[in-house]
């Protein structure tokens, strides 16, 4: 079953928008706001594409308002249990 | 708009008249050298930037040459979170923007808010983003486009990003006008200080080197099809065959002159005049431009002891430029030189790199050489520096002259700081 870790969103934060400056990613950043992690809207559009390609998955309207790591996987996880059971 | 020129009253020369636009920063990369002080040591020594084109593969098109910006290291200069939303050319603006700015010995941090701004010239805006990002769109699909397409390939986004990056959120804008935006964006960052905003960036940084921008290059049908770099661009040369596309420019920063003596700041020169005019119905205004600069800046002809010239490397503008000099200063009656000999014509970067390379020349005393063309051709009778700097003259008011493609004329004139 396909599933999002934290791990693999934060590689892909910094591969679709790089990493700002002053910011431990690898750190606990579970309930860090996007963003006080450096990361505006147009970050997560960017990275939000990039796992709807990777995962196969439609996040249309499901992450627009998870503000922190913790509320966007757990957004992302449960698309991807649904897209599994449908 | 009137072309005739205006009567000028007398006035306190143009370096101490109050709102008078005065350079304090200079930021450069060039085909011949990234920055300032090695682009040019690189102009003195003749030293040319053109050759063949590393960027991409040009062996299957007609011209393989251009001007490229030598060991330009983009994560040198930029952070992580803008490279992967910029274009090379926003990479090099912002380069070039912090050089300017740290020259010119000013933290925008302490100027008041609203208090600085930023004037760009651009041509095509972030070229080699775009053609990435539609080659993924029509080739993978519209899920692979980046989402920074949406404003990195725009006109304005050196402007945005250089403004974004320093804080400097005063009036702002990009101006289009092909090869003549490196001097409409200085006119108009002028204005601005002028208006009474203590401190602009202006200037012009361009890059279009990418198989999509090489197409629009070479629709222009201007470029020379030459595979020797030393006579690719001959500008006034009786064997002139084209031009050779660069890439890279110049910024600026541009004070308020009282604003700029009272913090202590060492100033270039000042930016005594500047004006723009349009070709239209076939008839050519270039000389009217320069005319309408001269006016503004309250000078004579007598009074510019170098013209800086557009330098077109085609026989049809080589000549008329050649004529509206010799109309303007008389045959042979002012020293002229094209140093973009050495790094072909730069878009919108062109015109900018022309007026920070007057600016040293007045610093200096010497007058850049133009490589290449060995002596101008007989029906150019122009004064034309070649082969080797001109020392030993005196120096005061440079005039620099640009047109851009589809009729945009534009000139400044540049006076020594005293």
């Amino acid at each position: 079953m396909k599933h999002l870790d934290l791990s693999e969103l934060t590689a892909l934060l910094r591969e679709c928008a790089g990493q700002e400056e002053g910011v431990d990613l690898d750190g606990d950043v579970l309930d860090t706001p996007f963003t006080d992690l450096g990361y505006d809207s147009l970050a997560m559009l960017q990275t939000t594409g990039r796992i709807e390609r990777d995962y196969e998955v439609t996040l249309d309207g499901i992450v627009d308002g998870a503000g922190t790591p913790h509320a966007y996987l757990d957004a992302v996880n449960r698309a991807l249990a649904a897209q599994e059971a449908a | 708009m009137t072309t005739t020129s205006p009567v000028c009253a007398p006035s306190p020369s143009p370096a101490t008249r109050p709102g008078t636009a005065v350079v304090t920063g200079i930021g450069v990369a060039a085909p011949n050298g990234f920055g300032t002080a090695a682009w040019w040591a690189a102009v003195l020594r003749g030293e040319s930037g053109i050759g063949p084109i590393t960027r991409f593969d040009a062996s299957g098109y007609p011209v393989r040459l251009a001007g490229e910006v030598p060991g330009f290291v983009a994560a040198d200069h930029v952070s992580s979170r803008l490279l992967p939303q910029t274009d090379r050319v926003t990479r090099l603006s912002l380069a070039v923007a912090r050089e300017a700015l740290d020259d010119a010995g000013v933290d925008p941090a302490g100027l008041p808010d609203y208090g600085a701004g930023v004037v760009t010239a651009s041509s095509a805006g972030g070229f080699e983003f775009g053609q990435r990002e539609l080659q993924a769109l029509w080739s993978r699909g519209s899920r692979y486009v980046s989402a920074y397409q949406s404003f990195a390939w725009f006109y304005a986004v050196n402007t945005g990003q250089i403004s974004i990056r320093h804080g400097l959120r005063g009036p702002s804008g990009a101006v289009v006008s092909e090869q003549a935006g490196g001097l409409d964006a200085v006119a108009q960052a002028r204005r601005q200080i002028r208006r009474g905003t203590p401190l602009m960036i202006t200037g012009g940084v361009d890059s279009a080197l990418c198989p999509w921008g090489w197409a629009a290059h070479l629709a222009d049908g201007r470029l020379s099809t030459a595979d020797d770099p030393a006579v690719a661009f001959l500008p006034f040369d009786a064997g002139a065959r084209g031009h050779v596309v660069g890439e890279g420019g110049a910024l600026f920063v541009l004070e308020e002159a009282e604003a700029a003596r009272e913090r202590g700041a060492a100033v270039y020169g000042s930016i005594a005049g500047c004006a723009a005019t349009f070709d239209a119905d076939g008839s050519a205004h270039l000389a009217d431009a320069a005319r309408l600069a001269l006016a503004d800046a309250g000078v004579t002809r007598h009074d510019i002891d170098v013209v800086f010239a557009d330098a077109a490397g085609d026989r049809a503008a080589d000549r008329a430029e050649a004529a509206a000099i010799a109309g303007l200063f008389g045959r042979f009656g002012v020293p002229v030189t094209a140093p973009k000999s050495m790094a072909g014509r730069l878009l919108a970067g062109g015109a900018s790199l022309d007026l920070a390379a007057a600016l040293l020349a007045l610093r200096d005393q010497v007058i850049p050489p133009t490589t290449g063309t060995r002596r101008p051709a007989d029906d150019c009778p122009i004064d034309l520096v070649t082969g080797a700097p001109r020392r030993g003259v005196r120096l005061r008011t440079a005039l620099v002259l640009a047109r851009g493609q589809g009729g945009f004329n534009a000139a400044a004139v540049v006076s020594r700081a005293d």
